[in-house]
């Protein structure tokens, strides 16, 4: 088998092989050239910005932001592309265009003055006119290719072309001289935006998406639950990829943004660094570093467990190293907070005065949640912090929106990983739930939930925390009681007795018995050591009594040698003496030892 | 291409007078006939009392935007007031009169 396998490939071969050349091919050939509109969010959505060229038509309801966009892509394409462009407008004057957008920080008149732009106001009036015969838009075209040609214009807005409805007879030669004008703008080469109110049942009230086929935009304002939110959607890019989700967008007084977010894929820059929790015990607890750098964690719990405090403790941490927090609270003022927080040890306003805390409180129901999370981005990339709070998020959830804070918050937490920003969540959970219940939707967006609870025993409410899930590291299991103390959130040692882990009182109980336990044992080691000093004194006592006794034998013993060695001596004395007497010659007895 | 038609008029026929001007793209068979028949009309209907001025925008496109001009050929009728703009090639002579307020709409 092995030596036949070859033959089918080489027969494959052929096949094969073109394909992946033809890859790269596919990969550097050239892309649709692209106008950029210069619009946060819109350029990444559409993946670079308008087709060149070509008429886009931006269509949707009255009062959703055509004329904004139209008029951005214009006043962007002056300024930061240098492409002058011409804006033909048939609903508002130009002076009321003017005026408008100045409060937006567009300098029209001052575009207008550096031939950046040209604004012509289309005036129509139906009761002005009278038809007779046959005519053609002749008078438009000369009027815009003027325009055009007087700034070398690149980019053209008509805002809304479909008031010619209004104003002209014969839908007949309107409507051909509209596919005429579309085709003549193509020829022009310039890139073109054209608006149109929605239609019931079609995109524009005048079937204009017949002519501009290219790309097409629409608008939507909608309100639910009281709460408006804006959103835009590419309906259609020929000749390019697009974003084709609804995108919810914003008008503020930078124009407008559009958040691209769910775009992106999981392709995050991770980090392996950690930071510390602003609880030296919890960072113990959490494999001894805390937090991974750019994760998002979640702190839920029933009312009044400390998951502000314990968000307060992280933020004051990241101000002590010197980074920057954000703190988005829901539900408190920024002046509630910091009183809140000193009385427990944690002074936030130095760090709000150095301007390493910024605080931006609001209620949830201001705006819409698109509009909130945009804010949420504009903060973050404006303050650029190491460190986003959001307090709580719980209080997002009103009705039967949760898909929808899902959606918000995976969004925000792409976007804070993605700028390696580290989050931190709260989330409060009605108690008498199911802790780990109510917010599994959003715990799988979530790389370390900590649940925060109260323990009820022995007629006592006591705070208890544990680590539900840490991704990436050995944390700990326990659960473990913490106090809010006058320094902040203090975690406790861990007391299990029979019926689980003691807190409270039953703590202190376990902890006072211990105490005496350990002092009845002190006391025990002190008589062991009395004892033992006392035998030792006995021992060394009767060491002496011995030693005092081997003294006397041994003076004795030294006695009875230096006795014994004196009469020895004076033996020997003796024997030469006796020699002496009997004459005997000293050396007679060498003789004998030399015969032996 | 100017056509200026000045007639002699005494002093009351002054503020009768019609000051007429027609804007046309070129000699399109549309301008042409527009040309003729206003021509025609305000011959028959006007005796000598009207100034007419034809401006071919291909030359002055500049004129386009300060006369508020979409359609071609169009005719703007400044005095007397109020002014009124007729559109097309003025093959209707009866639109044109109502146009001209010289007839009340039917």
């Amino acid at each position: 088998m092995a030596k036949t396998r070859p033959a089918p490939k080489s027969r494959l071969a052929p096949k094969t092989r073109p394909a992946p050349k033809a890859k790269p091919a596919q990969k550097s050939r050239p892309q649709l050239p692209k106008a950029p509109t210069g619009i946060q969010g819109l350029d990444e959505i559409t993946g670079g910005g308008l087709p060149q060229g070509r008429p886009t038509l931006v269509c949707g309801g009255s009062g959703c932001g055509k004329t904004l966009l139209a008029m951005e892509f214009l006043v962007r394409g002056a300024t930061q592309f240098n492409e002058p462009g011409v804006f033909m407008a048939f609903e508002e004057t130009a002076k009321d265009l003017a005026k408008n957008f100045a409060s937006l920080g567009f300098d029209l008149k001052d575009l207008i003055a550096r031939k950046k732009m040209v604004l012509d106001f289309v005036y129509i009036e139906r009761s002005e006119i009278e038809a007779t015969g046959e005519y053609d838009l002749e008078g438009l075209f000369i009027r815009l290719g003027h325009a055009i040609d007087t700034i070398g214009a690149k980019r053209v807005v008509l805002d809304t072309i479909e008031s010619l409805f209004a104003g002209l007879p014969n839908q007949l030669i309107l409507r051909a001289e509209l596919r005429r004008l579309f085709r003549w703008l193509k020829d022009k080469g310039v890139t073109a935006i054209v608006t149109g109110e929605r239609g019931e049942e079609t995109l524009t009230r005048h079937g204009l998406e017949e002519y501009v086929s290219d790309c097409v935009i629409v608008l939507d304002h909608r309100v639910s639950e009281q709460v408006s939110s804006r959103r835009l959607r590419v309906v259609k890019y020929r000749g390019s990829t697009h974003g084709t989700n609804e995108y919810p967008f914003l008008i503020d007084e930078g124009g407008i943004s559009v958040l691209p977010i769910t775009s992106l894929g999981l392709q995050q820059i991770i980090s392996t660094s950690r930071i510390h929790t602003g609880v030296a015990r919890l960072d113990t607890m959490l494999g001894g570093a805390g937090y991974y750098k750019g994760s998002s964690v979640l702190v839920t719990g029933t009312a009044g467990t400390g998951k502000s405090s314990l968000a307060a403790h992280f933020a004051e941490a990241a101000c002590r190293r010197g980074e920057r927090a954000l703190y988005f609270a829901f539900e408190e003022s920024p002046g509630q907070i910091m009183r809140n927080m000193r009385s427990i040890g944690i002074d936030l306003e130095p760090w709000v005065k150095k301007g390493l805390l910024r605080f931006q409180a609001s209620r949830p129901s201001l705006s819409g949640l698109e509009m909130h999370l945009t804010k949420m981005h504009k903060e973050v990339n404006t303050f650029k912090p190491q460190v986003v709070i959001v307090d709580p998020l719980s209080s997002f959830v009103s009705g039967n929106n949760e898909v929808e804070v899902k959606m918000m918050l995976m969004r925000l937490v792409d976007f804070l990983k993605v700028n390696q920003v580290t989050g931190l969540f709260t989330s409060l959970t009605a108690s008498g739930g199911m802790l780990e219940q109510t917010n599994i939707a959003i715990s799988s967006l979530m790389d370390t939930w900590m649940l925060l609870r109260d323990i009820e025993i022995g007629g006592e409410r006591n705070r208890g925390i544990y680590i539900l899930k840490s991704r990436g590291m050995a944390h700990s299991n326990q659960i473990r009681e913490f106090l809010l103390t006058d320094h902040g959130v203090e975690l406790r040692d861990v007391y299990v007795g029979a019926s689980g882990v003691l807190t409270g009182s039953a703590r202190l109980t376990q902890e006072a018995q211990e105490k005496a336990a350990l002092m009845i044992r002190d006391q025990e080691v002190d008589l062991r050591r009395v004892e033992l000093e006392r035998k030792r004194a006995t021992l060394e006592a009767q060491i002496a009594v011995l030693r005092a006794e081997f003294a006397v034998q041994e003076i004795a013993s030294i006695k009875i040698i230096g006795q014994e060695k004196a009469e020895e001596a004076q033996l020997a004395q003796g024997r030469v003496d006796m020699g002496k007497s009997r004459k005997v010659d000293a050396t007679a007895n060498k003789p004998k030892r030399g015969a032996k | 291409m100017k056509m200026t038609e000045p007639k002699p008029a005494s002093r009351e026929a002054e503020s009768n007078r019609y000051i007429l001007r027609l804007y046309v793209a070129g000699q399109t068979p549309k301008s042409v006939s527009a040309i003729t028949n206003i021509k025609r009309i305000c011959d028959e209907n006007l005796h000598g009392q009207y100034e007419l001025e034809v401006i071919d925008l291909y030359q002055q496109p500049q004129l386009a935007q300060g006369e508020q001009i979409i359609a071609l050929p169009t005719l703007i009728k400044k005095l007397p007031p109020p002014l009124r703009r007729v559109i097309g090639d003025m093959s209707d002579t009866e639109r044109v009169l109502v146009g001209l307020d010289l007839r009340k709409k039917a």
